[in-house]
C-alpha cells in the first residue's frame, strides 16, 4: 500500500517516513501533503518554549500524560534549533519522555536544525501537518527559547506556553525583548526552588504592562519533575483554547500563521532558485566582476537576474 | 540535499550507567549523523517504538548487563513485527566473542566489542544503512 493510504489508515511508520521525506524536500511527499491538506487542521497545536534546561521536556511528558487521561491522543515534536546547521546532532529530549514511547496514542519525533532550506520552522510546520493528518488531537512543539528561530517555530502554534524557572533575574529582562510577547500561558517550573514566587510576580508585573490585550496570560507555578501544578496548567491551556475558539481569534491566528508560512515559503523558493541559477551559470560572478570595474551597476544586474528568473 | 543518517542510541537492560552509549552517540554526531539519544534502562518495546517514530536508519544498542542474548534478538524480532527489518541493528559493549555468531544469526548485523575504534562503527553504519 502506498504511503498516503497508510498514513490515512493510521500507520505510524508511514507518518514517520513522510516526515523524513519532507525534511529532505522530497517532491512526491510534498505532493501528498498538498492533496491531504484539507484533512489537516483538526489538531490543536501548543508550542512549548523557554530557556535551556527549564524542564520543557519533563513538563511535556507530564502534560501529555494528563491529556491521555482525558482520552486525547498527543503528538510531540521536539525541535533543537541550536544544533549545528551542517553536520550531526544529538537529540536528547526523549530521555525525559521514555514512558510515553510505547503508548499507542502518542507519537514523539525529534528534529535537528541541519541543512533545512528555509529553516527549521518550515520543517516543523510540515511535521505538524503530517501528525495532524495522522489524526492526533493535540500536538506539542518543544523548542528551546533563545532567539529568532523559536519565535518562528511558535508561529505555527495555536497556543504558546512559556516555561520559566526561578531566579532568571536579568534573564527575564533579556527574554522580554521579543519572546515574552509570544507567551499565551506562563509556567514557572522548578517551583520547588527558592525564588519561584518572586519570579512569578516579576512575570506578572511585566504582563501587566500590556493591559489592553483581550487575553491576559496566566502565570502558573509548577514542579514538572513531581507532577505538581500540572492539572492547573492544563486548565489554563484549555482556557486559552476556549478563549481562542469562542471568538474569531482562532481563525485570525491561524490566518496570521498561514501568512507567515506563505511568506517564508516564497522566500525560500526565490532563494533556492537564485542559488540554483547562480550555481549553474557563472553569470553572477561575471556580473560581479563587471560591477567591481564599474562597467555596470548592481541594480541593473538585479533587474536582469530577476527578470529572467523562472520561479 | 543528501539525506542525513539518523541513528537511535539506547542502553537497554537494568544496569546503571550509560557512559559507553554516550561515547558512541558523540562519535556518531561528530561523523555527521543525527543521533536520537534515549538514555538508560530501555525495554526492547520502547526502543522499537522510538525507532519507528523517529524513522531511524540504524539502532545502536550498548549493553553491559549480560542480557544481550535476550535483549538484542528481541529488538530485531519486534522490528520485524513492525515491518521495519530494513532498520539496521548493531550492538556494542561487554559481549563475549562466543555469543557473537548466535546474535548475528538472530539478525543483529554487527557487534562491536570494547576497544573497537569508533571509526569502525561509523564506517559500518555508513556502508550498511538502507539508502
Ligand atoms: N528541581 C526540579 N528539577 C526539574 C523540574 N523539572 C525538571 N527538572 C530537571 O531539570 C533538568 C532538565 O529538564 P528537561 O526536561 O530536560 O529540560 P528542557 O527544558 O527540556 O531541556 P532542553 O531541552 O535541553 O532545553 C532535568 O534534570 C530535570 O529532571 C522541577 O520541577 N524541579
Ligand atoms: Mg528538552
Amino acid at each position: 500500500m502506498d504511503i498516503e493510504k497508510r498514513l490515512l489508515a493510521g500507520d505510524k511508520r508511514a507518518a514517520a517516513r513522510l516526515i523524513s521525506l519532507l525534511e529532505n524536500k522530497d517532491q512526491e511527499a510534498l505532493a501528498i501533503l498538498k492533496r491531504l491538506y484539507p484533512k489537516s487542521g483538526n489538531a490543536y497545536v501548543i508550542g512549548i518554549t523557554g530557556p535551556p534546561g527549564a524542564g520543557k521536556s519533563t513538563l511535556t511528558d507530564k502534560l501529555t500524560k494528563a491529556l491521555r487521561k482525558e482520552g486525547k491522543t498527543v503528538g510531540i515534536i521536539a525541535v533543537d534549533p541550536t544544533s549545528p546547521f551542517t553536520g550531526g546532532a544529538i537529540l536528547g529530549d526523549r530521555v525525559r519522555m521514555n514512558e510515553l514511547s510505547t503508548d499507542p496514542g502518542v507519537f514523539i519525533r525529534s528534529m535537528g536544525a541541519r541543512g533545512h532550506l528555509g529553516g527549521i520552522s518550515e520543517a516543523t510546520a510540515s511535521a505538524i501537518k503530517v501528525l495532524d493528518i495522522y489524526g492526533l488531537d493535540y500536538i506539542f512543539v518543544e523548542t528551546v527559547g533563545v532567539g529568532q528561530s523559536e519565535v518562528d517555530i511558535v508561529k505555527n502554534c495555536d497556543t504558546t506556553l512559556m516555561v520559566m524557572v526561578p531566579g532568571l533575574g536579568d534573564d527575564i529582562q533579556a527574554i522580554k525583548a521579543g519572546v515574552m510577547e509570544i507567551g499565551d500561558v506562563f509556567a514557572v517550573n522548578k517551583s520547588d526552588r527558592d525564588g519561584a514566587k518572586r519570579t512569578a510576580r516579576e512575570i506578572d508585573m511585566m504582563l501587566d504592562y500590556n493591559k489592553d490585550a483581550l487575553w491576559r496570560p496566566p502565570v502558573k507555578m509548577v514542579v514538572a519533575s513531581e507532577n505538581q501544578g500540572v492539572d492547573e496548567l492544563i486548565k489554563a491551556l484549555h482556557e486559552h483554547r476556549d478563549f481562542m475558539k469562542s471568538s474569531d481569534n482562532f481563525i485570525k491566528r491561524r490566518a496570521q500563521n498561514a501568512k507567515n508560512e506563505v511568506v517564508e515559503l516564497i522566500k525560500e523558493r526565490i532563494e533556492r532558485t537564485i542559488l540554483d541559477q547562480s550555481k549553474r551559470e557563472e553569470r553572477l560572478e561575471h556580473a560581479a566582476e563587471r560591477i567591481a570595474k564599474r562597467e555596470i551597476d548592481p541594480f541593473s544586474v538585479v533587474d536582469d537576474v530577476v527578470g529572467k528568473m523562472n520561479l | 540535499m543528501d539525506k542525513l543518517i539518523r541513528v537511535l542510541v539506547a542502553k537497554p537492560g537494568l544496569d546503571g550507567h550509560d557512559r559507553g552509549a554516550k561515547v558512541i552517540a558523540r562519535a556518531l554526531r561528530d561523523a555527521g549523523m543525527e543521533v536520537i539519544y534515549t538514555g538508560l534502562r530501555q525495554t526492547p518495546e520502547q526502543i522499537v517504538s522510538a525507532a519507528i517514530q523517529e524513522d531511524v536508519d540504524c539502532v545502536a544498542l550498548s549493553i553491559l548487563s549480560g542480557a544481550h542474548n535476550t535483549l538484542l534478538p528481541k529488538v530485531v524480532e519486534l522490528l520485524e513485527a513492525e515491518n521495519a527489518s530494513d532498520i539496521l541493528v548493531i550492538g556494542g559493549g561487554v559481549i563475549p566473542t562466543d555469543d557473537i555468531p548466535f546474535l548475528k544469526e538472530k539478525g543483529v548485523k554487527e557487534i562491536f566489542t570494547p576497544g573497537t575504534p569508533t571509526q569502525t562503527t561509523i564506517d559500518f553504519i555508513k556502508a550498511n544503512v538502507a539508502q
